[in-house]
């Protein structure tokens, strides 16, 4: 064991995991965070807490990482590059660890553009894969970046994302290698619609053995609309929705759409559940927490297993 | 070189407003060729400011003067033969020469005419893009001849991030993605196989972070 969570236990010992997302509020409020929380609880094995995402503040993720492990939840505290230079990630790494966070997700961060701050200055003093390797540094070689022995070694699950999508397609792979030569343990997809794109992914993925490195856990959100579902083909950068999805949610029409958003949910997870090298899901059901606990069941996704 | 923009004539009006007697000093290096503060904008942004007063009911006396260069001190010698006539000095020469006046004519708030913003090249004629960010230890060998410090919205040294599509960044359509470019340029020279190592952690010592930075020829030192 390397980080000794629950996560890493259950993606070791072969389990098929699934982790949940929680967005900080918007503010100083906890009881937002408790309501989500005990909607996710028992569905899910760790809950990622997003780290001031599409650049706009809220609650920071360690401080809400903290609060879900005191509720007896586990926090996978998400940390982007954005908004701290390698001095104050690796103090906050040291930080969370003590307040028991035991999974970090590296990522390079939305650009400040797309949020409440656009005049905002970046830091990107490290990059995703960078930050990758800093935790291991920490964790297997008890160093921080400059050289210095560590006191007492923050020993985290470490993961990053990647994203089948965006461009170069044949290039996607290239940098999920990337990610595995710096160390990472698990790695946590984008959304998934375009589910033959997604194996196509895979089968590179299994052509260069990364799927017997890296566990592979494949990202799905929920559609509620037809309006969604649009959306996220047109303005997110890096998401792809095939024709076919936005027919199912056109023709379900806006009474049923959010039952028919989560029938394909459903339907997908059952199909990634057997393909070759996905280690488990990670299902962001952004605003609708309550939607979790239908479509881990109907998914034969429960009981969670205790480990 | 080094690309200026002209600043809005609201913002320079309101920068001399307490002065009727100023030097507008343009600049015949960078700022000539990118069409911010050479010869020709001197005079029009001269005309502009005194055609600004007049219907304000005020005068304004302007000495147009161009320089070779305003980061060189010899160049910037020439002006104290009339700088005591005149209150303040307005340059349309980049920040570097802006400063430079500054600390050459003490008595004279120094002005800036210009926005300077980036170093990069003549795209075509009228556009002007960024190019390098002066970081002080250069990697281009290792990306192609392309930038990721300069050209990637992040910065990122193992992009490109999730967030390329279509060979355009997250960020604007019309911003290329750096990293499509370097992918793209290292797939012509057969050099692919560059992108599969990790860059690992700079050091920006080198770079603005490490303070204000200075260069020393002890060989041309006179």
């Amino acid at each position: 064991m390397k980080a000794g969570s629950n996560l890493e236990k259950i993606l070791s010992s072969g389990g098929f995991a699934v982790t949940g997302e929680l967005g900080p509020p918007k503010g100083a409020d906890v009881s937002v965070i408790e309501r989500k929380a005990s909607l996710l609880k028992g569905n899910v094995d760790a809950i990622n807490v997003t780290d001031n995402q599409t650049a706009i503040v809220r609650m920071s993720s360690i401080a809400v990482g903290a609060i879900l492990q005191r509720m007896g939840l586990e926090a996978t505290m998400q940390m982007v590059c954005r908004d701290r230079n390698r001095i104050a990630i690796q103090s906050d790494i040291f930080g969370a660890y003590g307040l028991g966070i035991r999974n970090i997700l590296c990522l390079s961060g939305d650009h400040q553009k797309f949020g409440n701050h656009p005049t905002a200055k970046n830091v990107f003093d490290l990059d995703s894969i960078q930050l990758i390797q800093t935790v291991k540094l920490m964790r297997d070689e008890h160093k921080v970046l400059g050289g210095d022995e560590i006191e007492g070694v923050p020993a985290m699950f470490i993961g990053a994302a990647a994203n089948p999508f965006a461009d170069p397609f044949e290039f996607r792979v290239i940098r999920l290698a990337k990610k595995v030569a710096a160390g990472v343990d698990f790695i946590q997809t984008q959304c998934i619609y375009d589910m033959d794109k997604f194996e196509r992914f895979m089968q590179m993925v299994r052509d260069r053995g990364l799927h017997e490195k890296v566990h592979i856990l494949a990202g799905v959100t929920p559609l509620k609309s037809v309006g969604m579902a649009r959306y996220m083909k047109e303005k997110v950068a890096g998401m792809e929705v095939p024709d076919e999805i936005i027919a199912r949610m056109k023709g379900a029409g806006k009474e049923k759409s959010r039952e028919e958003g989560l029938n394909i949910c459903v339907e997908q997870i059952q199909r990634l559940h057997k393909i070759e090298g996905v280690h488990g899901i990670h299902l962001m059901a952004i605003e609708w927490e309550d939607a979790v606990h239908s479509i881990v069941e109907r998914a034969g996704l429960l009981p969670r297993p205790q480990v | 070189m080094i690309i200026a923009e002209g600043k809005p004539i609201k913002e320079i009006l309101a920068m001399i407003d307490a002065y009727d007697k100023i030097i507008v000093a343009g600049c015949k290096g960078c700022v000539t060729v990118c069409s911010a503060g050479g010869e020709k904008e001197v005079g029009i942004l001269s005309s502009a400011l005194r055609l600004a007063r007049q219907t304000q009911g005020r005068s304004l006396e302007i000495k147009e003067v161009t320089l070779e260069r305003q980061c060189d001190t010899e160049y910037l010698e020439p002006m104290r033969e009339y700088a005591d006539q005149y209150q303040a000095i307005l340059s349309l020469a980049c920040g570097a020469g802006i400063q430079f006046v500054a600390e050459k004519f003490r008595k004279h708030p120094v002005l800036p005419g210009v926005n300077t913003q980036f170093i990069g090249v003549t795209e075509e004629q009228g556009v002007w893009t960024e190019r390098c960010q002066s970081c002080g230890n250069c990697v281009l060998d290792r990306t192609g001849g392309i930038c990721p410090v300069a050209r990637c919205s992040k910065s990122l040294f193992n992009g490109p991030c999730g967030g390329s599509k279509g060979g355009k960044c997250e960020i604007d359509p019309q911003v290329d993605c750096g990293w499509q470019l370097i992918y793209e340029r290292l797939q012509e020279l057969g050099q692919l196989e560059k992108l599969e190592i990790v860059l690992p952690v700079k050091d920006w010592s080198t770079s603005r972070d490490g303070g204000p930075r200075k260069r020393i020829r002890e060989d041309l030192k006179i």
